[in-house]
């Protein structure tokens, strides 16, 4: 390593000269706004976290969820964002049951998205550890600690590199009960959690959502939650059932999400989607980040050409709830599916599929989807490639107005 | 998978005879020394076992476990001490004077862009970076003693393989910057370079999934040496750190390249961390290069902070690489991870700070050369200050240049995917043209070389 010698300096200064585009939004962790957005956009780059309306920014708002019990509707709440609430839930349930165990890479040390924050240090590295580098490995392994009694909730680092756990989930996690028989082993009890979704910068490796292909497979639960609050029921619930689930968490959410969130344990509904808003005309269906665009995108039309959308948050992407969305539909007779992943084969594709063999007489409009393209996500391309507030919003306009 | 191997497996039985290899390859007649085939029949007093899976063990009547941390650990091999003195005079170093200035000058680049780069990373200039700090003289010295037709895998720490073997500063900060001139066109993530010049494959951020490759890219490069006995004969090098040795592709990998006697060499960087992970979590047994012994491999460690031990190392690795026709060989290269995993990661939530002082402090491939150097009276501190000056310089003025640069075309958002764009792509490329011809304010455009014209050639030239 070279001496920092004042020449080094001497570049710091340089790098220090004012420049046009010094946004600390950049950075991996501290992301906030989408940097895509234009100057003069008046559409993209309006999802705002502090003040949107899926988020509880009051603990009063917090505690009517109707969905919580009445013992913790009747306690505190807590400002937190995504990735404590993920911790909160992981140390509520090493803490409940001594059958948890936490693990996977970088977990030890609190994780490279700090989920997993001292857990080490109170529960000890016996529940709580690091694996080596291999998710095949580590995913094979909590399969066999949950087929004999365990509750394993491993950590792949990123969603994007959870293929090589690909056989052990599909052929494996999937069929365990189903291949047992009589015998009554299965593999319930486990818990795969990973980041997902696009941050902006992710590229190729850091930006994929393949719920689609886990939600081809039966025998799994996937879940992706929206909110602190929905992460921490919703990873609870996961831990509790009996059946593998893949969890995952949408990563620019971990720092953007922030909310009131009940400070007592509690479970939401692994079979439940959710109306984040009610309206007459049209049904957006989505989850996890995506949600937020969607709002941005139903604000802006609401108030330009004054139509009145529904927002479904799915919530549970498989199996998923059919009689809310169907509901929804049926009342406004028009849907928009909306998710980062790519269009061929996506959750959009059975989401529309199964709208038009329920509700097709009551549609008005197509079913549109609006999604990521037929491509990778390439760096610099992410702000064309994934739906932003501009498209979900025309999309809004040009079903209202087929 | 289980099924179809059973039935491989009694058909073995038909190809028991002589002169047969169990992998039921047909073409090498080279014996693979300790995995040559025999005929003999099991008789009452064989001293050897005459089971397939193990064909000269001798029997024995004691029970006895094999215990490895038992063992002495793997030597690690080095040709000068830590104050850049060489050990054995007569070897030398095998260097020219001249040749180890250069990979100075190449050591210095490294760290200077890196620092630069960091910095710059950290004021948001650019999304992300990786540095070297404390692996410069692996790659740097490694890359040094290659043939230029040598086919290069690497995992995202050996910016010193492309610096060394030509990659310019304004190909670097084309790729970092994700410009129109990048190589990768703005689709990878910084540092994750490629060239097909330098006949280096491009970087993926998945880890260890390239070492596999770099073992079928090796067959392919046996059979070409086999058929095109006039060409200089080539050899892969795959790199990858002691985490991504975790992976079951680098079990994989060593192992079908064992078997098909690829000329290949691979590269562990065994820096200590992976990300956050000690080695102590990573794995049991005597590092990497105990590995290599188990898929029957020639293995060496190495200082990696001796960037003479890294050339003489790598040197004897490819001749070994070449040797009959080919075979694989494992090279463990010893270094510390001196800078942080990346500019995502802040490394004093896992590690003492001391410790990284300690290390700087103590020893590192740069120092290691300078004193070399030094003691050869060709260098000096006037020289160093002039050439830390003249990098600088350099690099910035890559950096301005790769900065202004306008960024590629939205064109290759969907280019590259297949072959040629597909019919459900035009439809997408079609949606996309109408969002932004109707809502021109919402999207930046023109920063885009060619702008919405870029997206028009797509769908206006109808590809055959």
């Amino acid at each position: 390593m070279a001496a920092k010698t004042p020449s080094i300096r001497a570049l710091s200064r340089y790098l220090l000269r004012p420049q046009t585009s010094l946004h600390s939004c950049c950075q991996h962790r501290t992301q906030r706004k989408p940097y895509s957005a234009a100057a003069g956009a008046r559409l993209n780059g309006t999802v705002e976290y502090d003040t949107t309306s899926l988020l509880h920014h009051t603990s009063r708002s917090a505690l009517a969820n109707p969905e919580l019990p009445a013992d913790v509707r009747k306690g505190q709440t807590k400002r937190i964002n995504l990735y404590t609430a993920v911790n909160e839930a992981l140390r509520h349930a090493l803490q409940t049951d001594e059958r948890v165990l936490v693990f996977g890479e970088d977990i030890q040390f609190g994780g490279v998205f700090r989920c997993t924050m001292n857990l080490a240090a109170d529960f000890g590295t016996e529940r709580v550890f690091n694996t080596p580098l291999s998710e095949q490995g580590l995913v094979g392994f909590a399969i066999g600690a949950a087929s004999e009694g365990m509750r394993p909730v491993a950590e792949i680092q990123f969603a994007d590199y959870v293929f090589p756990a690909f056989d052990q989930i599909v052929n494996e996690a999937a069929k365990y009960r189903y291949r047992s028989g009589t015998t009554g082993v299965h593999c319930g009890g486990l818990v795969i959690r990973m980041p997902t979704g696009v941050v902006g910068h992710g590229a190729l490796y850091h930006s994929q959502s393949p719920e689609a292909l886990f939600a081809h497979t039966p025998g799994l639960r996937v879940v992706i939650p929206r909110s602190p609050t929905q992460a921490k029921g919703l990873l609870l619930s996961a831990i509790r059932t009996n059946d593998p689930v893949i969890f995952m968490e949408p990563k620019v959410l971990y720092r953007a999400a922030v909310e009131q969130v009940p400070v007592d344990a509690y479970h939401l509904p692994l079979d439940k989607a959710e109306v984040l808003k009610t309206g007459k005309d049209v049904t957006i269906v989505s989850y996890g980040t995506p949600l937020y665009t969607c709002s941005a995108s139903i604000e802006a039309a609401e108030k330009d050409f004054g139509c009145s959308a529904e927002l479904i948050d799915l919530r549970t992407i498989y199996p998923w709830d059919r009689e809310t969305v169907l509901k929804s539909v049926k009342k406004t007779g028009r849907a928009i599916v909306v998710h980062e992943s790519m269009m061929n084969a996506g959750v959009g594709a059975e989401v529309a599929a199964t709208i038009q063999e329920r509700a097709f007489l009551r549609l008005e409009a197509p079913v549109k989807r609006v999604t990521g393209w037929a491509t990778h996500t390439g760096l610099i391309f992410e702000k064309f490639i994934i739906p932003d507030v501009t498209r979900v919003y025309d999309a809004i306009k040009k079903t209202i107005d087929y | 998978m289980s099924l179809r191997q059973g039935t491989r497996r009694i058909r073995i039985n038909k190809a028991w005879e002589p002169s047969r290899c169990l992998s039921g390859s047909q073409t090498p007649r080279i014996p693979f020394g300790w995995q040559e085939c025999r005929s003999v029949a099991s008789t009452a007093s064989a001293e050897r076992v005459l089971f397939p899976g193990a064909l000269n063990s001798k029997f024995t009547n004691t029970l006895k476990f094999l215990r490895p941390s038992a063992n002495e650990a793997i030597s690690t091999y080095r040709v000068m001490d830590q104050s850049g003195a060489v050990i054995d005079k007569e070897a030398g170093v095998d260097t020219e004077d001249e040749e180890a200035l250069e990979l100075y000058r190449n050591m210095v680049c490294l760290s200077i862009m890196d620092l630069l780069m960091f910095e710059a990373q950290r004021q948001g200039r650019l999304s992300f970076y990786m540095v070297s700090a404390g692996e410069e003289g692996i790659s740097i010295g490694s890359a040094s003693v290659l043939s230029p037709a040598d086919v290069v895998f690497c995992q995202y720490r050996e910016t010193g393989v492309y610096m060394q073997r030509g990659f310019t500063l304004d190909q670097f900060m084309n790729q970092l910057f994700a410009n129109s001139k990048d190589i990768g066109l703005g689709r990878n993530m910084p540092v994750h370079y490629g060239s097909s010049e330098l006949n280096i494959h491009t970087i993926s951020s998945t880890l260890a999934t390239q070492i596999p490759h770099a073992a079928g890219a090796a067959y392919a490069l046996k059979l070409q040496n086999q058929q095109q006995p006039e060409v200089p004969p080539r050899i892969t090098v795959c790199y990858f750190g002691e985490g991504a040795a975790s992976e079951g592709d680098f079990h994989a990998a060593l192992n079908i390249a064992a078997t098909r006697q690829v000329p290949a060499i691979f590269i562990c960087r065994n820096n200590g961390y992976a990300i956050s992970t000690p080695t102590s979590d990573q794995y049991r047994g005597d590092g990497i290069a105990s590995r290599g012994a188990g898929y029957g491999m020639d293995t060496l460690r190495v200082d990696g902070n001796d960037i003479f031990a890294v050339r003489r190392a790598t040197k004897e690795a490819r001749r070994l690489a070449l040797e009959n026709g080919g075979k694989p060989v494992l090279i463990e290269m010893m270094a510390y991870r001196v800078g942080h995993h990346s500019t995502s990661d802040d490394s004093f939530a896992y590690r003492q700070k001391v410790e990284v002082e300690d290390w700087k402090r103590r020893d590192n491939p740069l120092t290691r050369l300078r004193k070399w150097l030094e003691s050869r009276n060709i260098w000096d501190e006037a020289k160093e200050r002039e050439l830390r000056s003249r990098l600088r310089k350099e690099i910035l003025v890559a950096f301005d240049k790769a900065e202004k640069e306008k960024k590629p075309g939205i064109k290759h958002a969907f280019e590259g995917v297949w072959e040629d764009i597909t019919e459900e792509q035009k439809m997408h490329i079609e949606e996309l043209t109408d969002i932004l011809q109707r809502y021109p304010k919402e999207y930046d455009i023109e920063q885009h070389e060619g702008g919405l014209a870029s997206l028009l050639e797509l769908v206006k030239t109808d590809k055959k």
